[in-house]
């Protein structure tokens, strides 16, 4: 039980995906510019993370080695989470498509999101177990969408800013980033 | 036609240099850029890959279906970033060691795609190749940059290639002390955004 503890907390606070991984990074800058987009594009991965972490897990596992494949691994994978995006935004437009309005445009966006993509081959690099796999994704995502949402809210406030010329924009947006990464930086002590 | 391609080449250098002026692919510029070798690496990795993706959307481009070009426009990729994860393996080890997760990530490089979705896809051959050396080169300038301020500042070294050290201001003057938040996380973040904020200061004159 505590080794599933310090994997949640390692995969949200101390080795954030965003943050200390640098994975995910063009939607960070992408959709932080509103807090409503950055809800709806964490809830997004958050979504699509996790199943992509079990399937390409599973595929890896029980496809990929016993065959002998494994260099294979960059094709399959992106083939997976490309097809798992397609498959999921056709789901949900028929069967809840409340939440599909919800995610709107995030969801196709998210073939090319690193994050996904990145988790994915973590999981296998490190060499999880399937329990192991399912946990570390779904603290992936949340510290994805932690770190989004919070940095959504430092942008509106910079909006409000007087900001000099030629830092404006993705420039002053860069610098801000770094200083919520330093914030997590902290949580290093705690693992 | 020869002027276009020049153009199609220097364009990529300044004008639409990524990541600065193209805010895409940031992930492995934040990420492998704790010194400039792997800067170098990396971004010639990413060129390799953008010429080849090029060439092969651009010859393919009458025959990919409109529909599925982007499903398509991956596959391509990813065949590409294969071949140079299995080169690295065989002649750059220590380098792919380095870059870990980066290579296998140049599959979602928004640059790749993002070239191959707006260029290749409406161009000829040799366009669409000068296109991707431009880009690529450019992209390889920017990451060195990034690695030789970050490295310089954060461990007071210059290094070109495995072994092959500029710079040593540590041997230079002997007080020296690193300023070790430049090659950590938060410093990739902040140099960048200093980085920018001196090339729209250069560009505004």
């Amino acid at each position: 039980m505590d080794e599933y503890i310090v994997l949640i907390v390692s995969c949200i606070f101390v080795n954030n995906i965003l943050l200390a991984q640098f994975l995910g990074n063009c939607p960070f800058f992408g959709t932080s510019k509103k807090m409503e987009t950055a809800v709806g594009m964490s809830m997004a991965v958050i979504f699509v993370l996790v199943l992509a972490g079990v399937i390409t897990w599973v595929v890896y596992n029980f496809m990929l080695v016993p065959l002998n494949l494994t260099y294979l691994r960059t094709i399959a994978f992106i083939l997976v989470i490309a097809s798992l995006v397609q498959f999921v935004e056709m789901f949900l437009k028929k069967s809840i498509p409340a939440l599909y309005a919800g995610l709107g445009i995030f969801l196709p966006l998210i073939t090319t999101n690193c994050a996904v993509f990145g988790a994915c081959v973590i999981n296998i690099d490190k060499e999880y177990s399937f329990m192991k796999a399912l946990v570390a994704s779904f603290s992936f995502a949340v510290g994805f969408g932690l770190a989004l949402i919070l940095f959504a809210g430092l942008r509106e406030r910079i909006l409000l800013a007087r900001v000099p010329g030629p830092l404006q924009d993705t420039s002053i947006a860069l610098v801000a980033a770094g200083i919520i990464s330093l914030t997590f930086f902290a949580f290093r002590g705690m693992v | 036609m020869a002027k276009s391609i020049t153009h199609e080449f220097v364009k990529g250098l300044w004008e639409e240099v990524p990541p600065f002026r193209l805010v895409l692919g940031l992930c492995p510029v934040l990420g492998v850029t704790t010194k400039m070798q792997f800067g170098i690496g990396m971004g010639l990795a990413t060129t390799f890959v953008l010429v080849c993706a090029n060439i092969l959307v651009s010859v393919l481009r009458k025959v990919i279906p409109a529909k599925v070009r982007i499903a398509c426009f991956i596959v391509i990729i990813a065949t590409f970033v294969t071949l140079v994860e299995l080169l690295m393996q065989a002649f750059a080890y220590p380098l792919f060691l380095q870059l870990g997760i980066f290579i296998p990530l140049i599959v979602v490089n928004c640059v790749v795609l993002g070239r191959a979705e707006a260029f290749a896809s409406k161009n000829g051959l040799l366009p669409s190749i000068a296109d991707g050396l431009g880009i690529g080169i450019g992209f390889t300038i920017s990451l060195a940059a990034l690695g030789a301020l970050r490295e310089i500042l954060g461990a007071g070294t210059l290094t070109l290639w495995e072994g092959i050290e500029l710079v040593n201001l540590v041997n230079i003057f002997p007080g020296f002390q690193p300023f070790q938040f430049m090659i950590q996380a938060p410093g990739a973040f902040v140099c960048l955004g200093l980085m920018l904020c001196f090339m729209n200061l250069a560009g505004s004159k």
